[in-house]
């Protein structure tokens, strides 16, 4: 214990005893969350069991969904989970920058404040008004507007065919869209207020436009911040469960068609978990849990190699116009 | 004589009223130093100078600055067409980490509203500013990666060769060598006399032995006014006004 203590003094010299107890507590605290997850990706995967030993790798592959027969496969609810997430993220991509770009550099002073007040609010709505807003706002008007627009301008892609409903692929999305743009765009309107006014002046200084300074001086420097940005929300709308699954219609398909009811990962669950008798549906219902566990943690890798690749290749990609 | 006169320039921040009635000129192709004890408002002149000053939320100028005959305060003059014609040097560096060093040199080039460069003459552009920093044989066999490694000294003559690329008439530096090492810091005066053969230069320091060294003229500022202008050696060595004199001798502003 002494010489134990004696090395500890060494190698990181404690004024205060007070010090060390914090180190330690800081340290358990860390390990107790990572234990956390770990105890909750064990629990997932030994209820999973029957699933996991019945279909193995097929459940990924499988399109039939067949409690009454026992027979259980994943992937259109993987598709529609994938599928809304993408669009979704491309949907708020250019919405929340470019209010990130508005409320942190062009906006008046008193607006910002306002603006980014209201912004904040957007992101603190339960996601069970935004779906209930989906259900009978949106669906009904994307049915009578913007679906019979799109099958008129865009048919000609299997995108926009096929019969429409409303509520599917394309609601999903927005409605998507519509809950993680609050939180893309605060984070990224602060990471573009950090970044460093000397940055800002040096562009000034050469005669740039106030564009100009935000697409050559701002955005560089704040890139990495609003991926991360990106990620976060990604992650929200991968795991989004009540809004999605009162607007995707919640049949099992996959079809090119954006118009198409679908089904995702956590609206199955929700729905069926309640009424699944069989001990083999209530172990896919999990098995489906355990995939989005995976598929949430394999897109945040994703996000972070991407990232990483962008630190790097892109001193070497910026600005092609030198 | 080409240069830059300043009539009753009056400079406020909000309800600050930072500068009173500053009559000034700066001569051309020479180098004026502005000095004076800290707040006293000397970089808010030098940030009217290029329209700088305006770019703060609440800033306010009123008063005449004329450069090659125009007002740049006139209506209808465009601010980011002064600011092409009136560089500016820091005093941190701050160049462009997420850039290459021939990125950052060519950075101003490739704005719009410049005539298209095409790369050659881009290039030739770049290897000038940075010859006549005296950067070029120092970077040139890694001009297109990052400046991260490179000096605090040498970034600051990269920050002047990136202002120097776009030609401007006028070089103002805010104290451009208070973040740098003494050997570092003599450097870049011997780039400024080296520079005022072709640019007005103004010198704004609190470094006055740098100030007496390489400045032609030098303007005293204390509280927002103009106190005392005149040839270096005059200023230094025989001020007109009590305030001057004991600034300079460190008895207090």
């Amino acid at each position: 214990m002494a010489v134990k203590q004696q090395r500890q003094k060494m190698r990181r010299p404690c004024i205060d005893p007070g010090d060390g107890v914090l180190q330690g507590l800081a340290i358990l605290s860390a390990l107790g969350l990572l234990l956390l997850v770990f105890l909750i990706g064990l629990q997932i995967w030994r209820a999973a069991g029957p699933s996991l030993t019945r279909f193995g790798w097929s459940f990924i592959f499988s399109r039939t969904w067949d409690p009454v027969a026992g027979v259980f496969g994943a992937l259109p609810y993987i598709y529609g989970t994938l599928i809304t997430t993408l669009l979704g993220l491309i949907l708020a991509a250019p919405l929340s920058l470019g209010a990130a770009i508005f409320l942190a550099e062009l906006a008046p002073r008193p607006l910002r404040t306002v603006l980014g007040f209201l912004v904040d609010m957007l992101a603190a709505i339960p996601s069970i008004v935004y779906g209930l807003w989906g259900n009978f706002v949106l669906a009904p008007w994307l049915l009578r507007f913007l679906e019979p627009w799109l099958g008129q301008h865009f048919g000609w892609l299997p995108l926009f065919q096929g019969p429409m409903y409303g509520t599917g692929i394309l609601a999903a999305a927005i409605i998507l869209a519509i809950m993680i743009s609050p939180l893309v765009t605060a984070i990224s309107r602060e990471v573009l207020a950090l970044v460093p006014t000397g940055q800002r002046e040096a562009l000034q200084a050469l005669g740039a436009t106030p564009w100009e300074v935000v697409r050559v001086a701002v955005l560089p420097s704040a890139r990495t911040g609003i991926i991360g940005a990106f990620t976060l929300g990604l992650g929200k709308a991968l795991g989004e469960t009540m809004a999605v699954t009162l607007v995707i219609g919640n049949r099992p398909e996959i079809s090119w068609s954006l118009f198409a009811p679908a089904h995702t990962m956590t609206s199955v669950i929700i729905n069926e978990f309640a009424e699944a008798i069989t001990s083999l549906h209530v172990a896919a219902l999990i098995h489906i849990a355990l995939l989005l566990f995976l598929v949430t943690l394999l897109v945040n890798i994703l996000a972070r190699l991407l990232i990483y690749r962008m630190e790097r290749g892109g001193k070497d990609g910026m600005m092609h116009e030198l | 004589m080409a240069g830059i006169q300043v009539e009753a320039l009056h400079a406020w921040y909000g309800r600050d009223l930072i500068l009173k009635q500053v009559d000034l000129v700066f001569p051309g192709k020479a180098i004026t130093a502005v000095i004076g004890p800290s707040g006293c408002g000397k970089s808010t002149l030098l940030r009217c100078l290029n329209r700088m000053h305006e770019l703060v939320p609440g800033a306010r100028v009123a008063g005449r600055v004329v450069l090659n005959e125009t007002d740049i305060y006139h209506y209808g003059v465009n601010p980011v067409e002064i600011r092409r014609r009136v560089g500016m040097v820091f005093q941190n560096p701050n160049i462009f980490p997420t850039m290459t060093i021939f990125q950052n040199v060519g950075v101003g080039l490739a704005l719009a509203g410049r005539q298209r460069y095409r790369h050659r003459q881009l290039e030739t552009r770049v290897v000038k500013s940075l010859q006549q920093v005296g950067l070029w044989e120092e970077v040139k066999d890694r001009l297109h990666r990052t400046a991260t490694g490179l000096s605090a000294g040498q970034l600051q003559r990269l920050c002047i060769a990136r202002t120097l690329a776009v030609e401007p008439e006028v070089l103002l530096m805010d104290e451009p060598c208070s973040a740098l090492d003494p050997i570092a810091a003599i450097r870049i005066e011997e780039l400024m006399r080296e520079l005022k053969a072709s640019y007005t230069i103004i010198l704004v320091t609190h470094n006055m032995q740098q100030a007496a060294r390489v400045a032609d003229f030098t303007a005293f500022i204390s509280r927002g006014e103009l106190i005392e202008y005149g040839s270096t050696p005059e200023v230094f060595l025989r001020p007109r006004d009590l305030r001057t004199e004991r600034y300079i001798t460190g008895t207090g502003g």
